[in-house]
């Protein structure tokens, strides 16, 4: 490819597109952000700019009942469930990318298109099918009582259908659910393309399936992890609807704070600092990635 | 009903899909004839089937409708300004607030005639003396939803909610999750004043719901009455016209104000500042204040009617409905919201966030 520096009538033709968009729609709505979160609010409807970091300062508030730093230790429960969400697509969505990638031909594009089948509903449709299958006069008890109740003569007993709605874990579960393709079709990009004699030579070398899965390819796709990870960690940590409709009273993520900033609590510059530290954690996670990418480079070339 | 008040609700979601497939077709129709529009912006399903086409009919004028979930919505998408709107339909405290927030025009009374047919009670209101700025469209009360065969003797207690004795129904119980209609009725529990502006008196309510949040199920945005019917919960503050449409889907379910009183909500009619067309406002508000059209929208969406006029083209089994026109020493016991200033919403909305920590 050539250098942009000899056609740069050419690049600035295809790059402006690009850089409109994220104008308008990135850098304007993110000043007006910040400005917003540097503002302070003498009523219900104005803001005023006084370059004021009160709004900051207001995300350091302690719970006067205990102590506790209500917005940060928000945020780090939402850091937690999103580290938790992330492993679990992993987990899941490796040995799918491998089943996939390994299966014949003709199956891969039927297999791939039922991994991506439910991107194509709506985020709520699939949350509320999630709380059919999950509630008490659920699915998943009705069947379970089905078959309780078949095995009357082990005498059992009634069956006590379980809650599984409106805790911590069914909003994991919710979330898990929602971004398992976001882990899937990156990882499975990566397997496809790997070339598979680096795995016979392991394995005719004597290494294990394990130790050939952990040892050779695991790090031969670790950039795909590394992006699948980003791209599942990063909507779930601001995730909104989800710890609504599946949480229970002690299920509030930051984004459910952010909103009501906007909404029942009226109080836009708080709101704004809020979503502006949820941007920060953003960057900062990128910026980590994109460093240890350029270190594994790096030493690759070193290698070489 | 008036029920669907998160964004993402989902027989919302279904209706209004619906709605707009419906209405395409008939703006087409009515573009070409049409000079003047109105545009109001209304809660969802919370008007008459025909309502906006027979408005069209009747006087030209062609309406664009939208809808908003919840109040705290409809002040954020005017609180930079009107974008647009002729008519929008906030309830109580609400109008207080754009009034003192400069936000609405007075309606000029001689325009609504209709208006003449009210109850004298909505005549006039605490949030807007004279009714310079708002005109009722529908009121009701916020109580407990309950499952009938649970209980030996009905409820008759915000305590059984969120007293100590919730623990008797722990794991069966919702909340809604606005933070000031949570807290307002802990404050009833308590004896005070839902208006209440000592903030001793509402951080004992937070410290009311702090003790007995461990067994309450969840909040509820919109679907408290959708929990009762699928019996994931026995117990839910919730809204009397929601829990008029589930009771009639399960006879097991019922509604009742606790003895300690509850709010008492009015959504009113009223007309953003800087509007395009003050006189279709009026128009369109007269229009709906007709007794034959408020009593067609009553018979759809089964909330209560201020208009005595409309009141008496309604079937007995509404008027005499108990959840719809509660007893007048249950109505003694409520109270309208009212604004109270920025500082106490602030407080009740930290609190509750408190309330959800942990």
């Amino acid at each position: 490819m050539e250098s942009w520096k000899r056609q740069p009538r050419l690049f600035s033709l295809l790059i402006s597109p690009a850089i409109i968009w994220l104008t308008l729609f990135f850098i304007i709505p993110l000043g007006f952000m910040v400005g917003l979160s540097l503002s302070v609010q003498p009523d219900a409807t104005h803001t005023v700019f006084t370059g004021t970091l009160e709004s900051y300062y207001g995300i350091l508030d302690r719970n006067p009942d205990t102590g506790d730093y209500i917005y940060i230790g928000v945020i780090l429960k939402s850091l937690m469930i999103a580290a938790i969400v992330t492993f679990f697509c992993l987990a899941l969505g490796y040995p799918v990318a491998l089943a996939i990638a390994f299966a014949p031909a003709k199956w891969r594009p039927i297999l791939l298109l039922l991994v991506i089948l439910p991107f194509w509903t709506n985020l709520l449709i699939r949350t509320y099918a999630l709380m059919s299958v999950f509630r008490v006069n659920g699915f998943f008890n009705n069947i379970l009582a089905w078959v309780w109740n078949h095995s009357r003569f082990m005498l059992l007993g009634t069956y006590q259908p379980f809650d599984l709605l409106y805790t911590n874990t069914a909003v994991i579960v919710g979330l898990v659910y929602i971004h398992l393709p976001f882990m899937v079709l990156p990882l499975y990009t990566a397997v496809e393309k790997l070339d598979r004699s680096y795995l016979e030579a392991s394995l005719d070398l004597g290494a294990g399936h394990w130790r050939t899965f952990f040892k050779v390819m695991v790090p031969l796709t670790l950039p795909a992890i590394m992006a699948g990870g980003i791209i599942t960690f990063i909507p779930a940590f601001g995730a909104l609807v989800t710890p609504d409709l599946l949480g229970g009273v002690n299920s509030q993520m930051i984004g459910n704070i952010i909103e009501r900033q906007f909404k029942a609590a009226n109080n836009w510059p708080f709101g704004a600092a809020l979503s502006l530290i949820l941007v920060y954690i953003t960057f900062i996670l990128l910026a980590l990635q994109s460093w240890m990418a350029s270190r594994r480079a790096k030493l690759d070339d070193i290698r070489r | 009903m008036r029920s669907y008040r998160s964004s993402y609700s989902r027989r919302s979601f279904i209706k209004h899909s619906l709605t707009v497939a419906a209405t395409v077709p008939l703006m087409s129709q009515m573009a070409f004839a049409a000079e003047r529009s109105v545009h109001v912006l209304n809660w969802d399903t919370y008007i008459g089937p025909q309502t906006l086409e027979q408005f069209t009919k009747a006087t030209g004028v062609e309406v664009k409708y939208d809808l908003f979930a919840d109040n705290s919505e409809l002040f954020a998408r005017l609180r930079n300004g009107n974008p647009g709107y002729d008519v929008i339909c906030p309830s109580n405290d609400f109008i207080e607030r754009m009034i003192q927030s400069d936000m609405l025009a007075p309606i000029d009374h001689s325009k609504v005639p209709n208006f003449a047919n009210y109850d004298p009670r909505f005549q006039d209101a605490s949030f807007d003396p004279g009714r310079q700025f708002s005109m009722t469209y529908f009121w009701g009360t916020i109580g407990i939803g309950f499952r009938n065969s649970q209980f030996a003797t009905p409820p008759d207690s915000w305590g059984l909610l969120m007293g100590p004795e919730s623990k008797v129904h722990a794991g069966k119980i919702s909340w809604m999750s606005d933070p000031v209609r949570v807290i307002n009725h802990a404050l009833k529990l308590n004896g005070h004043s839902l208006n209440t502006t000592d903030p001793a008196e509402i951080e004992k309510a937070i410290q009311t719901l702090l003790a007995a949040k461990g067994n309450v199920r969840t909040l509820a945005g919109d679907n408290g009455q959708d929990l009762l019917l699928s019996t994931e919960v026995d117990l839910a503050m919730e809204y009397n016209g929601d829990m008029l449409q589930v009771k009639a889907e399960d006879d097991d379910l019922n509604y009742v104000v606790p003895k300690e009183g509850a709010e008492l909500w009015q959504d009113c009619w009223a007309i953003p500042k800087g509007g395009p067309d003050l006189a279709a406002a009026h128009e369109f508000i007269n229009y709906v204040l007709d007794a034959q059209v408020h009593a067609d929208i009553a018979k759809e969406v089964n909330y209560a009617l201020p208009n005595a006029a409309a009141i008496a083209l309604m079937p007995e089994d509404y008027r005499t409905n108990s959840i719809i026109f509660p007893a007048d020493d249950v109505l003694k016991s409520c109270e309208t919201p009212r604004y109270l200033g920025e500082d106490i919403a602030k407080l009740k909305s930290d609190g509750m966030t408190r309330v959800r920590a942990g």
